[in-house]
């Protein structure tokens, strides 16, 4: 196997948050202690429910927050302060809203150039617009969508744009935060294939963000889930998606609607909802919703193994190994 | 029995840059204790039809239609005063986001005791009471606490299920549920869709389920209409809409899901949604359509009968007589 070009060892981000004068703040621990590995034409998915720490995973792999421990590894080399600026150009991200993500002011070609601007002032106006043409082609747009503004295009348009964009300075590692949450149906499929064509074509290694496990089951190879900013089971897609260890994974995977009316599946409802992450239980942080817990799930933090195929619980599902 | 009936139903828009039509002759009944699902994309105009019902559009709509009546009563004739008395009491509706339909300058308690005051002129200590149960009716743990909280000291479930049981407080007859768990989460979501089903089951209310998920609606839904580009163009029990759908347009909708695709590359519907100034002549769907052909592109389908799901289409797919030629 080829190596990673990204890899993260019990990467953490805690927040501190609150406090005053005479109250101390409090630490909210976002995302605690997270190993992955990225490879090129891979795609590793990460899901789970919105407060579980997947957008901070984001921004730290993006170099946008900088993790308060653990390490991360960028084509072997560690990604420190200092260098940021020169190891930004590598990772790049697509944000979940089209809306949002695009300049109103900016024509589309300035959108897609102006990375090249401040990043490779070497190049000449002529290569960059030559650069960009070659990209909207690559992302299924027209040549004469170079000189439009972004509110004429539609949302998948937009999507593309904002992919586009992404892929201009060549980039290893992309992150795909929501990319196809915010757009139709009819949409969604068009940019998920276009997803699936520039990976194949450029090697790229997707970190895939999202809480549609439909989409991830199709995209994915790896999938790592996270609740409560820790990972609570890893594998394969398909080891994962057919027998998954965790609880939380299968509970997650029978709340799943299917679009299959005859199928009949018993769902398990899970009680309450996700606990505060400033008071994340002691023991195993599913115990209080948990169908399974014992006294040991509230004590002992559970923890992943190395295995490919592994879950962080002391009584998994399906013949897992306990953690 | 028909509770709700529409009939030819249009919306009209009046934009800066003219008429734009949102609704187009739109045939809709719901009956009692069932649960109707409407399916479209963004700007299939599902939610604006059924804001014309609650009579909620803003000024610059006009509603047109031959039939709009509820239980009896004909929305389109009736004055103000007296529709007032209908919407949120026997006609009742739960919005996309909870967190932006709850006003957030009262309590949740105040806001469900209002509507109990208003349309059922309940008394204090009987309010109190009857929002207590309600919020155990919808699974709000530790009720009495939470009716004195404010919208953005719950979670986004919490709220949702704030807006449920207030749209349930006068046990309405038909309970229009606008995209009520796209913002949230899918366990909290299969908790919110279980309990709309059972409340239907209690009260035998009749349940309009907005939304564009085809996961929530197999799961849920008896009844399912699809909508595209402002009109209905199929409408068939759950079951054979999705085993045999009859319009071009919902067969490759349901291929388009990742979750049937069967190879890496999914298939796809090219183009978009025709906005207010690409409306095609004759079939909306057909700039889109791999079956089109001329006919398709002048003249405007109408729709066919029950057997064929009444499709707006010319050549229904899973049909007798398309499997005969």
């Amino acid at each position: 196997m080829t190596d990673p070009v990204m890899t993260a060892t019990a990467l953490e981000r805690h927040y501190q948050v609150g406090g005053g004068l005479f109250r101390a703040p409090r630490t909210l621990k976002a995302v605690g202690g997270l190993d992955f590995a990225l490879y090129p034409g891979k795609t590793l998915a990460v899901v789970g429910e919105s407060g579980c720490g997947k957008s901070t995973l984001a921004r730290m792999v993006t170099m946008i927050e900088e993790p308060t421990a653990g390490t991360l590894l960028l084509d072997g080399k560690p990604v420190v302060r200092d260098d940021w600026a020169s190891l930004r150009t590598s990772v790049q991200i697509v944000f979940q809203d089209p809306y949002g993500s695009l300049n109103p002011r900016q024509r589309v070609g300035m959108i897609l150039e102006e990375p090249l601007k401040i990043n490779r002032p070497e190049m000449s106006a002529k290569e960059r617009t030559e650069k960009a043409r070659e990209m909207l082609g690559m992302v299924g747009l027209r040549p004469e969508h170079f000189d439009r503004y972004p509110h004429m295009f539609s949302g998948g348009q937009r999507q593309r744009i904002a992919i586009a964009r992404a892929l201009m300075l060549d980039p290893k590692v992309l992150v795909l935060d929501e990319p196809v949450s915010a757009l139709d149906l009819s949409i969604q499929s068009s940019v998920l294939n276009l997803l699936v064509d520039l990976q194949e074509r450029m090697q790229l290694a997707y970190l895939f963000i999202s809480h549609d496990l439909s989409v991830v089951r199709h995209v994915a190879d790896e999938v790592i889930v996270m609740y409560l900013g820790r990972g609570v089971e890893k594998g394969s897609r398909d080891e994962l998606f057919a027998a998954p260890f965790h609880p939380y994974t299968k509970a997650l995977l029978s709340a799943t609607p299917q679009a299959d009316p005859r199928k009949t599946k018993e769902r398990i409802k899970l009680d309450g909802e996700l606990p505060s992450p400033l008071a994340i239980p002691q023991g195993c942080p599913f115990a209080p919703r948990c169908w399974k817990v014992q006294d040991k799930c509230r004590t002992t933090r559970p923890e992943l193994s190395d295995e490919a195929h592994t879950a962080a619980c002391f009584f998994p599902e399906n013949g897992g190994t306990p953690a | 029995m028909t509770l709700l009936r529409i009939r030819n139903l249009s919306v009209d828009f009046a934009t800066a840059t003219g008429k734009f039509r949102a609704v187009d002759g739109v045939d809709q009944d719901v009956n009692n204790s069932e649960i109707l699902a409407i399916v479209g994309e963004s700007g299939s105009g599902k939610s604006v039809s059924m804001l014309a019902v609650m009579g909620l559009l803003p000024w610059t709509a006009t509603v047109t239609a031959d039939e709009l009546s509820f239980d009896g009563h004909d929305l389109l004739t009736m004055d103000q005063r007296a529709r007032r008395k209908i919407v949120g009491n026997d006609l009742a509706m739960i919005f996309q986001e909870p967190m932006s339909s709850l006003n957030p300058c009262f309590t949740v308690g105040w806001q469900i005791r209002e509507a109990l005051r208003v349309h059922l002129g309940m008394g204090r200590r009987e309010r109190q009471a009857r929002a207590i149960e309600l919020f155990e009716q919808v699974g709000i743990p530790d009720p009495e606490k939470r009716l004195s909280a404010f919208p953005h000291q719950m979670s986004g479930g919490m709220n949702q299920r704030v807006m449920i049981a207030m749209a349930i407080a006068c046990k309405p007859k038909l309970l229009i549920a606008d995209e009520p768990t796209t913002a949230l989460d899918v366990t909290i979501q299969a908790q919110i869709l279980d309990l709309l089903a059972s409340l239907r089951d209690e009260t035998g209310m009749g349940l309009v389920l907005i939304t564009h998920d085809m996961g929530v609606v197999a799961e849920t839904a008896e009844r399912v209409s699809v909508q595209y580009a402002g009109q209905k163009i199929e409408e068939q029990p759950v079951v054979p809409l999705f085993e045999t759908p009859h319009h071009p347009y919902t067969s490759a909708l349901l291929d388009a899901l990742p979750e049937r695709a069967t190879e890496k590359r999914l298939p796809t519907i090219p183009g978009v949604v025709p906005g207010q100034f690409d409306r095609p002549a004759g079939c909306l769907f057909s700039p889109r359509c791999k079956f089109a052909n001329a006919k398709c592109k002048a003249e405007t389908p109408l729709a066919l009968g029950s057997d064929l799901g009444y499709a707006r289409c010319f050549y229904p797919l899973n049909s007798d007589e398309r499997a005969a030629s």
